[in-house]
């Protein structure tokens, strides 16, 4: 399928589904909903990096919570609508994202994991001490009262727009993979010297696919203070994003960009699951049971394990 | 004489208080085929790094087809023609024999050598069929055996469309009919006019191959020139079997 086709096909499928699961009478299925589809978004922009580049990025939460935060630095100085928020805080990430990349892709392996991390804890002590955006205390940012397209609820809104988020970042994820760029950081993730030695820009690279990744995690955030209404810095920085953004690729499969979207829905439906009928504090327990099982079992995630069936089958 | 392809001139490189490479000089004229010898240690593959560049030389400068190409990073030396192949395999494992030589098609021998989309693998294929690997080529790379690995080796450096192929120790460890398959693929460049550097220790294959020879010895050029009167000079002699 061409790149076009399946922008097409996504996005049409991402409209209808967001219409018609409109007629969904429990209103907490929107709400279970928006996160797992949240997870997808992250868990497919962290791929573009850990999954096709082959670096791991530990500072997910930083890149959401930059979405987030500037949605609410727009709304408190402007009162400016979602989708200026939503556009802004993609661009925000992506800048941020290629500063990362610039700073420390020269580092390799662990060191750029460490760098990443570091990066999320000086943006979390950044944003506690920034009064304007709330500080510590956190920030309200109120729902609209009008709902357009004649929804009941905002959350009906929001729901349906991270829906088409995520379309988007599968296609963006999709395009990257199939393109000759694809190859090149495929050819980065096997063997760094190799690729540059078969005259992969591998800097360049690197450096672009970390600002397409962050910005995608900064797009995902930045719905989320509409979410709740509310916002403040542990929860926008709260280790499960970056927990959960390597866990579910890891567990649905890397190589490819079916196997975040199948990670997230998988284990982010569970985790809803057990949040409501057994524990909230249970979540992260069960995300790190099945990665133990994953690793030891199919290392290579769902999908790699579809794809050995199916070449076994080939024979 | 023709004009140098590539002209190695005073190149030092240290490594803190050691010094790899101590002021070399070396040219390599279009088409030609040279062997660079020397004993473990001898800085044959920093020479090979810094010429490549995936090392920086500290002193002296490097020029390919009379660019200085000293400030390059090794993807702009690959694209201008200038290749070469690890001493140790680096396959992209992850991917297959196929999809490894689509990497420096798509992204070097495109820029010197119009390649439409179509062909790039109807070109791939091809240069598997020439180091004998077409067999293998929906094989994952990962899975090859060493003597695949090498060829495959080869195989990417030549997909480079190079001017000059720096081969680093490709037959190590082959078997005496596996050299003599390698050594026909390195004369078939020649024919393409492609220039050959070849760092080997199998010395029947480098004094078979090889128009002319250099030697390095701890960093030091101490000889260089045609393999017979290489071979019958006193100092080659002492450096590798001692007084």
């Amino acid at each position: 399928m061409s790149n076009r086709i399946f922008a097409v096909v996504t996005l049409t499928v991402a409209l209808a589904l967001a219409a018609v699961t409109q007629l969904i009478p429990n209103e907490y299925f929107f709400s279970a909903a928006y996160t797992v589809l949240l997870f997808v978004i992250l868990a497919t922009a962290w791929n573009i990096l850990g999954g096709y580049t082959g670096y791991v990025n530990f500072g997910s939460a930083a890149f959401f919570a930059i979405g987030a935060y500037t949605t609410v630095f727009l709304y408190n100085a402007f009162r400016a609508p979602l989708p200026v928020g939503i556009v802004a805080g993609t661009l925000v990430a992506g800048v941020a994202g290629l500063g990362l990349g610039y700073l420390t892709l020269r580092l390799r392996g662990v060191f750029f994991a460490i760098a990443s991390l570091a990066l999320a804890v000086v943006l979390y002590i950044f944003v506690v001490n920034w009064d304007y955006v709330g500080g510590a205390r956190g920030a309200y940012v109120l729902q609209p009262r009008d709902v357009p397209f004649g929804l009941p609820r905002y959350i009906h809104l929001i729901y349906a727009v991270q829906l088409v988020m995520a379309a988007f970042a599968l296609v963006v994820a999709r395009t990257i993979e199939r393109s000759t760029l694809g190859r090149g950081l495929a050819a980065i993730r096997d063997d760094e010297l190799a690729a540059e030695c078969s005259g992969v820009p591998t800097l360049k690279l690197k450096i672009f696919s970390t600002m397409v990744s962050c910005a995608l995690m900064g797009m995902a955030g930045t719905t989320f203070p509409y979410y709740l209404s509310y916002i403040e810095p542990s929860s926008a920085f709260s280790l499960s994003y970056a927990v959960n953004s390597i866990a579910m690729p890891l567990i649905g499969g890397m190589m490819s960009w079916m196997g975040p979207l199948i990670g997230a829905v998988l284990l982010g439906s569970v985790q809803q699951l057990v949040q409501v009928t057994v524990s909230s504090a249970w979540n992260l327990l069960i995300v790190g049971v099945l990665l133990v099982l994953f690793v030891t079992l199919a290392p290579n995630g769902i999908m790699g394990w579809v794809d050995a069936w199916r070449r076994r089958k080939g024979r | 004489m023709a004009a140098a392809l590539l002209e190695v001139e005073g190149v030092t490189k240290r490594f803190g208080g050691f010094t790899a490479l101590d002021g070399v000089d070396f040219v390599v004229r279009p088409g030609e085929r040279v062997g660079l010898i020397g004993p473990n240690g001898s800085g044959k593959s920093t020479l090979v790094n810094c010429i490549a560049g995936t090392l920086r030389n500290e002193e002296g400068s490097i020029r390919f087809e009379g660019v200085d190409i000293c400030g390059h990073a090794a993807h702009r030396r690959i694209r201008l023609g200038l290749a070469r192949s690890f001493q140790i395999p680096k396959p992209f494992a992850s991917m297959t024999v196929l999809d490894n030589l689509c990497v420096p098609l798509l992204y070097a021998a495109r820029g010197h050598e119009k390649l439409a989309p179509g062909r790039i693998v109807e070109e791939a294929m091809r240069i598997l069929g020439q180091v004998g690997l077409a067999g293998r080529a929906r094989a994952m790379s990962g899975g090859l055996t060493q003597v695949d690995m090498r060829k495959l080796e080869l195989a990417r450096a030549m997909a480079a469309k190079p001017k000059l192929l720096i081969s680093d120790e490709a037959m190590a460890g082959l078997s005496a009919s596996e050299v003599d398959d390698v050594l026909a693929l390195l004369y078939g460049l020649k024919e393409q006019g492609v220039a050959v550097i070849m760092i080997e220790h199998v010395m029947r294959a480098v004094m078979k191959f090889s128009e002319r020879i250099a030697v390095l010895v701890a960093g030091r050029k101490i000889a260089d020139g045609d393999p017979q009167s290489v071979v019958g000079n006193a100092e080659v002699v002492k450096a590798y079997l001692g007084e």
